[in-house]
This record gives C-alpha cells, sequence and structure tokens, in this order.
C-alpha cells in the first residue's frame, strides 16, 4: 500500500490492531549517528553512568514501551559496555520500560547468558527481553577462544543460534514456578520433582542444568531475532533495505514476507532512524552536518552517502514521524527508533511524538509494574517441563 | 598517582587502626535459616535491595555475591534443604550500582569457566557504570561435574588451576589497561595459554579506581600464595583472634616475599554476628539459630555426604553410623565444607570428636558446622573487637548473615554505633571508589616494573602485542 502522504492522515485514527503497538527506543551512548558523540572519545568514564541513567529515565517518562542496547564484538565496533550489565544498571532506576539488550550468542557460554538474562528479569520484575545475535565472525569466536563457525554457511550459523535459545529457554524453565516450597515440617526447602536438568546435546556444546536460579518472573525474557532467523523467537527485527520514498512499500511488503516466513504471532519489529527539526534547525540540516562530521573524521560505520541512507529513516518534523509511524503500525507490531543523537532527538520524541501517537490510540505506554508480555500482548508461556509431565 | 617512586608507598589512611564490613549475601548452604517468620525470599530483587541499602546505612565497605555455577546435589539428586537460587553476580550488581553510591559491589567468578575476555569486559562494565566501585573475587572450581554445564566441559588438569587463574588475571590486566591515560587505545593482542589461545582488545577506560580489586580466599599454602601474588583482599576462615594473628603473620609474610609492601593485601575473614540486647539471651538466641541451621533431616544429610551413601534409619539424635563411608573420597557436589576429603579418616576424626563430647549426629554437625560467631550485646561483641584493629590482624570482617533480608538490622542498628564510639569504625565513607576506600595502593600493573613483575604479571613484560587481524587460527577447540 503505497504512502498516502502526511497530509491526508487523519487526526485520530481508530486502529483495528489486536495486539498493542511497542514503540521501542535504542540507547546507544550519545545516539545512533556514529558522529552523534560529537568528540572522538566515545565513552568518558566520569560521565558514562550518569548520562546513561539520565537517557533511560527520560525513554521511561517519555512512555517508550522499551529501550534496545545494542553491542557488537568486532574489531572497529564503537567501544561500549556490556549491553546485559548497562540493562540491569537501567531496571531499578525503572518500573515500566522494557530493557532489550542485544546479546551475539554463538560463542559465549549459554548457561552465563541464560542465566544473566535471568537477572536482568528477575531485577526488572519481568521487563527483560534480549537480541539475540548471530555474529559468525572470527574475531568474537577468538576473543572466546572458540573455533569459529564457518560464516558463509548460513544454515549453520542458523542452527547455532537456534541451539543456544532452545538451551536459554530448557533452563529458564528448569524451575518450575512454585518450585521453592519452604516445607519446614520435612526440612525441605526445594521441591526437587520440579527442577529439572536440561539435558542439552548440540553440536558444538552440551549444557546438563538445572538454572542455578529460580524461573524468572516473565517465565521466558522476550527473545528477539534478526529477521530470517531460525531461532524460536517471540519477535524478529525486519531487514528492510531501502530509504528514500520506496521505504514505505518496502516495509508493507518485507513484513508480509516475514508474516509467512515465522510461526504465526511472531512480533514483528522493524527499525526507523530519526533526526528531528529541533529548536529551529531542521532535521536535513542536523543530519548533514553529522554526516560530515562522520566524514571528517573517518568513522566507521559512516558510509560515504551517509548515516542509515539505505534504511528506513525519517529526517523531518515530528508530525511527519507520527505519520509514518502510524502507517507502520498498519503493517508491523513494533518500532524500535534509532536517534541520530539522543539529547536532541529523545526531547522531540518525548514532547511531540509520542504524545500525539498515545493521542491516535496506537501507543499504550506501559504502567508501573507491567511486564515486557503484557506490554507486548504476549502471554506467559508454559513450562515446557510442566507440559511433558502431565 | 602515576609517580613511581611513590608507587609501594601508602600514606596514612583513614580506616588506619579500624576495621570494616563487608557483606556476604548467601545463595547456597545450611547457614541461612528460611522457616523463620522473618526469612524473605532468597532470590526476589527486593531482598538484595533491602540487604545492600542496609550495608551502605551501616558504612560497609563491600557487598560480595557468590556465583553459581551448578545447582548443588546430594548422593547424585537435587540438593534439597538448603536455600538455592542465586543471581548471575555480575548482572544483579550492575543493577544494585544504580542504587547505591559508595559500597563496593564484589562478584565472585571463576577463571576456569569463565572466558577470560569477555569476563574481563563485564567486570570492566560494572567498574565504569558503579563509578569505581567493582571488585572480582577469584575462584577457581575446576571439577568436570561443574563443567557438564560449560562448553569446555572439565578440560581442566586440577594440578593447574591456580597456574591457569594467573593466566586469566593477566589477560584480565591486559584488557583493563587498554587505553591508556593519554587516550592510547590498545591494537589488540593474541595471548596463548596451556589451555586458552584468545584474541582481545581493552577498549575502555580505566574506571575511577584504575581495575577492578581483586579478591581471593586461598587458604592452603598454594592459595595462599596465589593470593599473596594477585589479590589485594583475601575472605580467611580465621576469626578467632589467636587463629587471626597467626594468619596475618603469615599472609604478610608471602605478600613481602612476592616483593610487594606486606600491607598490600587486606585481610577479611568470613563471620558470623549474632547480636542480643542482653547478656542472659545470647545463649538461647544461639541455640535457636543453631537448629534452624541444622535441621535433623540437614544433619543426616550432612553425614550422608560424607559417607556417600543414603543412611536410612540413622537418628539425628543418635551415634553415627557402626559401617564405614562407602566411598574413598568426598564428592564435590555439595560445594564448599568437607568436599575431597578422605571419607574413613573423616569419619573416624567425627566419631572420636562424638563420643569425647557426647555428641549425637545433629549435635555433631552443628558443632562442626559453626565455628565463627561473635554473640552477644553490640557492647560485648564492640570490646571483643577492639584488640583486632588495635592490633591490626585484620583489615575487616565478611559478614554473612543468617537470615535474609532483616540480618544486617542489628549489626546496622546497634554494633556500628557501638564501634564507632569506640573509634574503631569510621563515621563516614573516607573516598568514592573501593580501592580507596580500603586503603589500596594502585593496580599491580600500574606501578614500578619491579613490583609488577615480581607479582608475576607476565604480558607486558615478555609479550608483546600482537595486532587482533588475522587471530583466531588456534582456538581452543571443544566443538
Amino acid at each position: 500500500m503505497p504512502w498516502p502522504g502526511p497530509m491526508r492522515v487523519p487526526s485520530v485514527l481508530t486502529m483495528t490492531r489486536s495486539t498493542p503497538f511497542a514503540v521501542v527506543l535504542d540507547i546507544d551512548g550519545a545516539g545512533s549517528h556514529p558522529a552523534s558523540a560529537r568528540r572522538p572519545a566515545a565513552v568518558s568514564a566520569a560521565s558514562a553512568a550518569s548520562r546513561f541513567a539520565a537517557h533511560v529515565q527520560a525513554a521511561e517518562r517519555a512512555g517508550f514501551t522499551a529501550a534496545s542496547f545494542a553491542d557488537d564484538h568486532r574489531p572497529g565496533a564503537p567501544a561500549r559496555l556490556d549491553a546485559v550489565v548497562r540493562a540491569a544498571f537501567a531496571a531499578p532506576l525503572t518500573g515500566a520500560l522494557g530493557l532489550i539488550p542485544a546479546l551475539p550468542a554463538l560463542y559465549n557460554e549459554p548457561f552465563h547468558t541464560a542465566t544473566q538474562l535471568i537477572a536482568l528479569d528477575t531485577a526488572s520484575h519481568g521487563r527483560a527481553g534480549v537480541i539475540a545475535v548471530a555474529d559468525a565472525s572470527p574475531d568474537v569466536a577468538a576473543r572466546h577462544g572458540r573455533t569459529p563457525l564457518d560464516a558463509a554457511d548460513q544454515a549453520g550459523v542458523d542452527a547455532e543460534l537456534a541451539e543456544v535459545v532452545e538451551t536459554w529457554r530448557r533452563l529458564w524453565d528448569s524451575w518450575e514456578d512454585g518450585a521453592v516450597i519452604r516445607d519446614a515440617a520435612t526440612g525441605r526447602y526445594l521441591d526437587r520433582a520440579k527442577v529439572h536438568y536440561a539435558d542439552f546435546t548440540g553440536r558444538r556444546f552440551t549444557v546438563k542444568g538445572p538454572a542455578i536460579t529460580p524461573r524468572p518472573p516473565q517465565g521466558q525474557p522476550l527473545v528477539l531475532g534478526l529477521e530470517g532467523t531460525r531461532a524460536e523467537v517471540d519477535a524478529v527485527v525486519l531487514d528492510v533495505r531501502a530509504g528514500g520514498r520506496e521505504q514505505w512499500e518496502a516495509v508493507a511488503r518485507g513484513a508480509e514476507a516475514a508474516r509467512s516466513a515465522h510461526a504465526p504471532g511472531t512480533r514483528l519489529l522493524v527499525d526507523l532512524a530519526v533526526v528531528l527539526d529541533h529548536a529551529g534547525v531542521g532535521g536535513a540540516e542536523r543530519l548533514a552536518e553529522l554526516d560530515e562530521l562522520a566524514r571528517d573524521r573517518d568513522d566507521a560505520g559512516a558510509t560515504g552517502s551517509g548515516w542509515a541512507v539505505d534504511r528506513p529513516r525519517h529526517v523531518g518534523d515530528a508530525p511527519g514521524l507520527v505519520g509514518f509511524i502510524t502507517f507502520l503500525a498498519e503493517h508491523v507490531d513494533g518500532v524500535r527508533l534509532l536517534p541520530a543523537e539522543l539529547d536532541t532527538d529523545l526531547d522531540e520524541l518525548a514532547h511531540a511524538v509520542l504524545p500525539e501517537l498515545r493521542s491516535r490510540g496506537i501507543l499504550v505506554s506501559p504502567r508501573a509494574g507491567s511486564t515486557l508480555r503484557q506490554n507486548w500482548g504476549l502471554p506467559l508461556p508454559a513450562n515446557r517441563y510442566l507440559e511433558n509431565a502431565r | 598517582m602515576t609517580d613511581r617512586t611513590a608507587a609501594t608507598h601508602r600514606e596514612p589512611h583513614p580506616a588506619d587502626g579500624k576495621i570494616q564490613f563487608g557483606v556476604f549475601f548467601q545463595g547456597v548452604n545450611s547457614g541461612t535459616v528460611w522457616d523463620s517468620p522473618e526469612s524473605g525470599s532468597q532470590t526476589d530483587f527486593e531482598s538484595f535491595r533491602r540487604v545492600i541499602q542496609t550495608a551502605e546505612r551501616g558504612l560497609f565497605t563491600a557487598f560480595f555475591l557468590g556465583e553459581g555455577l551448578r545447582l548443588r546435589e546430594h548422593l547424585g539428586r537435587i540438593h534439597d534443604l538448603d536455600i538455592a537460587g542465586r543471581p548471575d553476580a555480575i548482572t544483579q550488581l550492575a543493577a544494585l550500582a544504580a542504587i547505591t553510591d559508595r559500597i563496593g559491589l564484589v562478584a565472585t567468578q571463576n577463571t576456569t569457566f569463565n572466558d577470560p575476555v569477555d569476563l574481563a569486559h563485564r567486570l570492566q562494565s560494572l567498574d565504569l557504570l558503579s563509578g569505581g566501585r567493582a571488585a572480582w573475587n577469584v575462584v577457581t572450581t575446576d571439577n568436570a561435574w561443574t563443567g557438564a554445564n560449560f562448553r569446555r566441559g572439565g578440560y581442566l588438569d586440577h594440578a593447574d588451576r591456580y597456574t591457569h587463574a594467573a593466566d586469566v588475571i593477566a589477560i584480565a590486566r591486559r584488557i583493563w589497561d587498554g587505553v591508556a591515560d593519554d587516550g592510547t587505545a590498545d591494537a589488540g593482542f593474541e595471548r596463548s595459554t596451556k589451555y586458552y589461545d584468545v584474541a582481545g582488545r581493552g577498549a575502555l577506560p580505566r574506571s575511577r579506581q584504575g581495575h577492578p580489586v581483586l579478591f581471593q580466599a586461598g587458604d592452603s599454602p598454594e592459595g595462599r600464595d596465589f593470593a599473596a601474588a594477585h589479590a589485594e583482599v583475601i575472605f580467611s576462615a580465621h576469626g578467632k583472634f589467636d587463629d587471626a594473628k597467626e594468619f596475618a603473620t603469615d599472609i604478610r609474610r608471602r605478600t613481602a616475599a612476592t616483593g610487594r609492601p606486606a600491607d598490600d593485601l587486606k585481610i577479611f575473614p568470613g563471620q558470623d554476628f549474632v547480636v542480643v540486647d542482653h547478656p542472659r539471651e545470647v545463649e538461647e538466641k544461639l541455640r535457636w539459630l543453631r537448629e534452624h541451621q541444622i535441621s535433623p533431616q540437614t544433619a543426616v544429610a550432612f553425614v550422608e555426604a560424607l559417607w556417600g551413601t543414603e543412611l536410612p534409619g540413622l537418628d539425628p539424635d543418635g551415634r553415627l553410623p557402626e559401617t564405614d563411608p562407602v566411598v574413598a573420597i568426598t564428592g564435590e557436589t555439595r560445594g564448599t565444607g568437607f568436599r575431597n576429603a578422605k571419607a574413613a579418616e573423616t569419619a573416624e576424626r567425627w566419631r572420636a570428636l562424638s563420643a569425647e563430647k557426647g555428641l549425637s549426629v545433629r549435635e555433631l554437625v552443628i558443632h562442626l558446622s559453626s565455628g565463627r560467631s561473635f554473640a552477644g550485646t553490640a557492647d560485648q561483641i564492640a570490646e571483643e573487637l577492639v584488640p583486632y584493629a588495635r592490633e591490626h590482624v585484620v583489615d575487616g570482617f565478611n559478614i554473612s548473615p543468617w537470615i535474609v533480608p532483616s540480618g544486617l538490622d542489628d549489626i546496622v542498628g546497634k554494633l556500628v554505633p557501638a564501634l564507632q564510639e569506640r573509634g574503631i569504625y569510621w563515621d563516614g565513607y573516607p573516598a568514592d571508589s573501593l580501592r580507596a576506600n580500603l586503603g589500596l595502593r594502585e593496580p599491580l600493573t600500574r606501578r614500578a616494573p619491579a613490583a609488577a613483575s615480581a607479582a608475576g604479571h607476565g604480558i607486558d613484560a615478555g609479550d608483546p602485542a600482537q595486532p587482533a587481524e588475522g587471530s583466531g587460527t588456534r582456538s581452543f577447540s571443544n566443538a
């Protein structure tokens, strides 16, 4: 369906969606544009924590469904603090915002990463998600001292990630809800019949289990994968490679293809880079300045033609972005906004974009105490060991 | 801070002549009472929040988490009598960092089943987010039973566990030193140890405290030497005064022998405190505590673990079995305690002890499990602690609360003020990093070369950096 243009969007759209639409904010340093830090030192030790805390709290106040946190262990990637550690730090600073770290998951220990994600879900009272990233690069393998996968063998890489995610899910279910019984009469703290060995055997690793910690509040933290993943995921991030005028149709077509490629009920999320007009300076002007800064610095990630130029991107005013997201809500289940500069764009999003999305009925901002699953309309999953036992 | 002539010198510190406290939030063992009306959740984040915020109100130096790598078993089945369920330490401490300002955050992390570069990066991430409050308690568990949860399995020869741990620490320090003070970033390095080929690159700046502080808990001669060479704080099992004094003399001698100043390694015995309002309540409170820690079932299971078999019909109020243990060496699936003990010898010793003191099975287990309590009113305990501070036989105590989440309330509310009155506990945090609060010097790799090489830091000395490009060709394989 071609995008009709912002002028013809009704001011209030009656949404017919049967599941909630998620609006996720990517919080990555000073912003998603490689020149967003403005200075080469991407991480300043003194300010990293306070700046990060300010951003996650601003995202929660603005009413985003969730925040995502990038991670990338390849040489040349920006220096970042570990994404799960950042998400955990954000947990007690927020009470409603979903927390979704990216996790390059092919070479680290599935037992450790499963446990880390339980801790994140428990500390956040059920707001954890994870983007399971299949980065097969030999550099990442060497970081862990592991034999690299053949990165050209996509099926092999997909299968490895699927095994990791299955291991996570088995470990997450390994304690049934209610396994802690505190039965003074028999002296038993645990009911061992409700604690199960994961006994996962894959091609490259085995994990005995059980987890060392109880099933987390969401049962299973939300697992997101990239489009095409063969892992058991709750949501996928679409791989839309089109910018400019073609991006509307590209998203619609991509969504349709992804719906049929993934299991029914899999939520579809689309990435959208944003550079908004701010304080009398147009988004296009801001973008040009950032792109030039990046080119001057010869920053990795700054392509010759500019940042996110071949991806869905909105450069301009807030009403235009509202219009685009309104269009997206008819095709996908959520949008992840990649703000060029957090300080500037988050301010605009909070004041001019999210309130309008709420008034149009597209976004229902999460309430304190709710879980990420609830806020994306996903049920509490059944425990696989409980099903097998009955 | 980088003046090398002053590298081993230390200015007088506000903690001199005082004792400090750490708190160990336990995740396993029978020491935590779970069946009292006061017992709260062991795993809810709110329990951790309450304990750490109470500790920080009491000006504690550090909050300490253990690490769980495999759920404990008893005779081949999940052990069901003790508290269980512990969070991933670094993740949990990152969350706790956001709601605290000054208290140190100590993550126990194993050198056998963690990948060194990833571990170092996660610890440094915690250190930066917490403003220089992170620490790593280095443990070296290596058995194949634990390894069943990990890609490499039980790959490490037990005899190599300390040399491997030293390699892992050297890799971690290389990551932590990845960005120089002038902002120059490490181009990357490759490191081959007997067991690991790894490539990494430290890309993050140092925190306020330079490196995470290194903790260790070795007690064998080999373990003590390892701590003396690498650690900055040692948890000991030696809390009784004479014992503590002997331990301090020994560990400071070992530390000095590595070329470090003798006070470079701070000593924190693990310790229980039982605070009562009136002296006459001590005996009753201790009895209540021991009976809740060692239930009849726990006592029987304790004996079964040494015997290596079920002992149906063993009366916890009766005597030890007449039969001998069915195993030569006790297994390791119950964690700390008497694992790998020579079973027959130990059984004979227990029998002799029971006969000598007239102890039932349960009384024996209570006797064996409860050696390290200070019990009394706040004033009584404070008086008992004065000589520890005056004679500097410890730097502090690491307190294991026996009930969660209220277990520090009396210590912070009553004991800390009694210690402050006597001038042996500080009135406020003297600094804003864990390293500075502990009165520690700079990290070992940041000192004059002599001290660094004496500490066994081998990477920078004779192993120049290799670019990371083209790495990964000699990776340890377990596929």
